[in-house]
């Protein structure tokens, strides 16, 4: 649907967006996550032609659009303040494109009454954008957006105004109406939650280059780089040794001085030195011997209640430190407290070597 | 921090803020009263007069001052006046809405700089303006002399004295009334709403007239009514570039209380001619009122 080819934006001596390469499948829901200032929304503005790319290809649904105007592609966009006409009533707001492609007024009113319905804004159709709330708002964005039925749809943080419930809510109804349109929707944020929630896939931004493209979980379970394994969810970013080698394992030193037994599969020949995440909640906590691969004694040296989970941190005699998450089980087995000396376990498997350097991604 | 010693002492303090406002409006209303409201009571009063042989005015009511102003003469001296005016504020809009636009999508340290060169104009008197214009104009002036030297025309364009100076001179003095209203609209106007324009499929002109003309209506009928009004009543211009050969009326009314002495007369066309800023006052206004509201 959308074909991306070594796309490089700068702005003056910044490189906004740098040699970047992706495919978009039609029917997806992408999206491009990462902090701000990595480009994504650059990108975005590339795709909706309000930027042109100084090198690189863009195609949508086959046709170069790279150098195209924005009022000549099939493309509209979301955008962050809605950017609805204050003169112009919630209908005239969503008719605004139909009326651009000269669609016939007969036809023009029904697709219209379809969306207003489709998003909820039946009894609105008279009122101006300044008597709408936010939410209200968001609809009519969107609604104006999707009723010319463009082939892709960008939405440019269009939630990030919203509170935080109100959110909830629409993050669930803008995935609905995707699967309902079968539209491809570009999603930009710097949220990791939302992207997590409603994406197919997620492409992770850092500093303009693309970190790593892949589902959620893949994104979440196997980040590439210590960028993405730190900016989706939270990780212990170890820096490890590799100390021996076999064809069933690899035994690693851990500054601090833990020794780990890590997957074979993770670990790449010839590599001698890398980071190596692990999800706090991947570290096993118990009184009790625990059964892993990996087994350490360690030390409770801070403990942060957070309602249903525990945080702990814990020291190792060697003086290596980890976070841990725990379900909350205080009140039923013996419960673990600030002080108090564990057994902590790591399985091979949720070590997860990352890189430093973004590395080459290919395109799905 | 205002209300808060009222509120504590209470009592006669409480009503304080209102007096004050008379007390600092006092000036204002004092200046209105001296210089606006009086001066116009004695035009309508002297415009219900009458003269006596030597000119002087004579108490004596009548309405043959405004029978006058209904003389097919003086009809097409203001019509004119009119077409003079409208004219004028076209031209301004054509060439100050550009401008304005221009001048409010830059970085602001470049669009300060630009606001600055709009105005120095005013730094300067008004008349020298206008003779700095005869200058320029005149059969053996500045512009003549470029034109001749260039071999663009074989003898010296006739220019200064005509009604082509007088729009010229026209246009010249009201621009920066055009441009200040509509910069002030064109900054606000968020360029989000011209993307989302273009993205809806809206090419530059469809931009302009859906888009644009409508977020910035009320600073072109604001401009509107800062030149059109003025422009209809001024008469330095039309003396010194139209030389005084296209009478406007403000030239005409000048005339009455200067030349012709006849003051009742003049002060009947003064009248008339305050009504009509009124009702155009009032129209555009409304007109203006409506699009922001709307």
């Amino acid at each position: 649907m959308i074909e991306i080819k070594e796309v490089t934006k700068r702005f003056g001596d910044f490189t906004a967006v740098d040699n970047i390469s992706l495919h978009i499948n039609a029917g997806e829901f992408i999206t491009l996550l990462g902090p701000s200032g990595c480009g994504k929304t650059t990108l975005l503005r590339m795709l909706s032609g309000f930027e042109t790319p100084d090198a690189g290809l863009i195609r949508i649904g086959g046709e170069d659009v790279t150098h195209l105007a924005p009022y000549r592609r099939n493309v509209n966009q979301v955008f962050q303040s809605y950017a609805l006409f204050p003169h112009m009533t919630v209908r005239e707001n969503i008719g605004f494109g139909l009326r651009m492609q000269k669609v016939p007024s007969a036809e023009a009113a029904t697709r219209i009454e379809e969306v207003i319905a489709l998003v909820a804004l039946q009894g609105f159709e008279e009122r101006k954008p300044a008597q709408l709330s936010g939410g209200q708002r968001q609809r009519v964005a969107l609604a104006r957006a999707i009723v010319p039925r463009p082939s892709v749809l960008l939405l440019d943080e269009p939630l990030s105004a919203l509170d935080a419930k109100l959110r909830g809510q629409m993050q669930i109804e803008l995935k609905r109406l995707q699967k309902l349109l079968g539209m491809t929707f570009v999603f930009v944020t710097h949220d990791q939650e939302e992207a997590l929630t409603m994406s197919d896939r997620i492409a992770v931004f850092n500093k303009g280059r693309l970190e790593q493209l892949g589902t959620a979980t893949e994104i979440y379970h196997q980040p590439r780089t210590a960028f993405v394994a730190d900016f989706i969810g939270e990780a212990n970013l170890l820096p490890a040794e590799l100390i021996a080698r076999t064809d069933t394992m690899v035994r690693v030193r851990v500054e601090g001085g833990l020794e780990l037994t890590v997957n074979p599969a993770q670990w790449p020949a010839g590599l001698t030195q890398a980071l190596i995440s692990v999800r706090p909640e991947k570290v096993h906590v118990s009184k009790k011997p625990v059964d892993c691969e990996n087994v350490f004694e360690a030390r409770v040296s801070e403990e942060l209640f957070q309602g249903a989970m525990d945080r702990l941190l814990l020291e190792f005699p060697g003086g290596a430190r980890l976070t841990a998450i725990v379900a909350n089980e205080s009140a039923l087995r013996e419960a673990i407290h600030e002080g108090d000396t564990v057994w902590c376990g790591l399985h091979n498997d949720d070590l997860v070597v990352v890189r430093t350097e973004p590395g080459s991604v290919q395109p799905a | 921090m205002q209300t808060l010693p009222a509120a504590s002492v209470g009592g006669p303090h409480a009503r304080t803020p209102r007096v004050w406002g008379w007390v600092l409006l006092a000036p204002m209303l004092l200046w209105l009263v001296l210089f606006v409201i009086v001066p116009t009571l004695i035009l309508v009063i002297y415009s219900f007069c009458s003269r006596d042989d030597l000119g002087r005015v004579v108490f004596d009511f009548t309405f043959d001052n405004y029978a006058r102003v209904f003389d097919p003469i003086y009809l097409r001296v203001l019509g004119r006046s009119l077409g003079f005016a409208a004219l004028t504020t076209v031209l301004c809009v054509v060439i100050g809405y550009p401008v304005a636009w221009f001048i409010a999508r830059q970085r602001e340290a470049v669009r300060n700089r630009l606001l600055l060169l709009v105005m120095i104009p005013f730094w300067t008197s008004f008349l020298i303006r206008t003779y700095a214009w005869i200058t320029i104009l005149k059969s053996e002036g500045l512009l003549n002399g470029l034109l001749l030297s260039a071999g663009v025309i074989p003898e010296p364009l006739k220019l200064l004295y005509t009604p082509v100076a007088v729009v010229i001179g026209l246009v010249y003095a009201y621009l920066p009334f055009m441009i200040l209203p509509i910069y002030g609209s064109a900054e606000k106007l968020d360029n989000t709403l011209v993307e989302a324009a273009h993205d809806l499929g809206a090419g530059p002109l469809r931009a302009f007239s859906e888009v644009i003309i409508p977020l910035t209506k009320p600073g072109i009928a604001a401009g509107v009514l800062l030149v059109f009004v003025p422009a209809i009543g001024m008469f330095a211009i039309t003396d010194l570039m139209g030389g005084a050969k296209v009478p406007m009326i403000g030239n005409v009314i000048q005339n009455q209380f200067s030349k012709a002495s006849n003051w009742p007369f003049g002060a009947a066309l003064g009248v008339i001619f305050t009504l009509l800023f009124i009702i155009a006052y009032a129209f555009i206004q409304r007109r203006a009122a409506r699009s922001s509201h709307s």
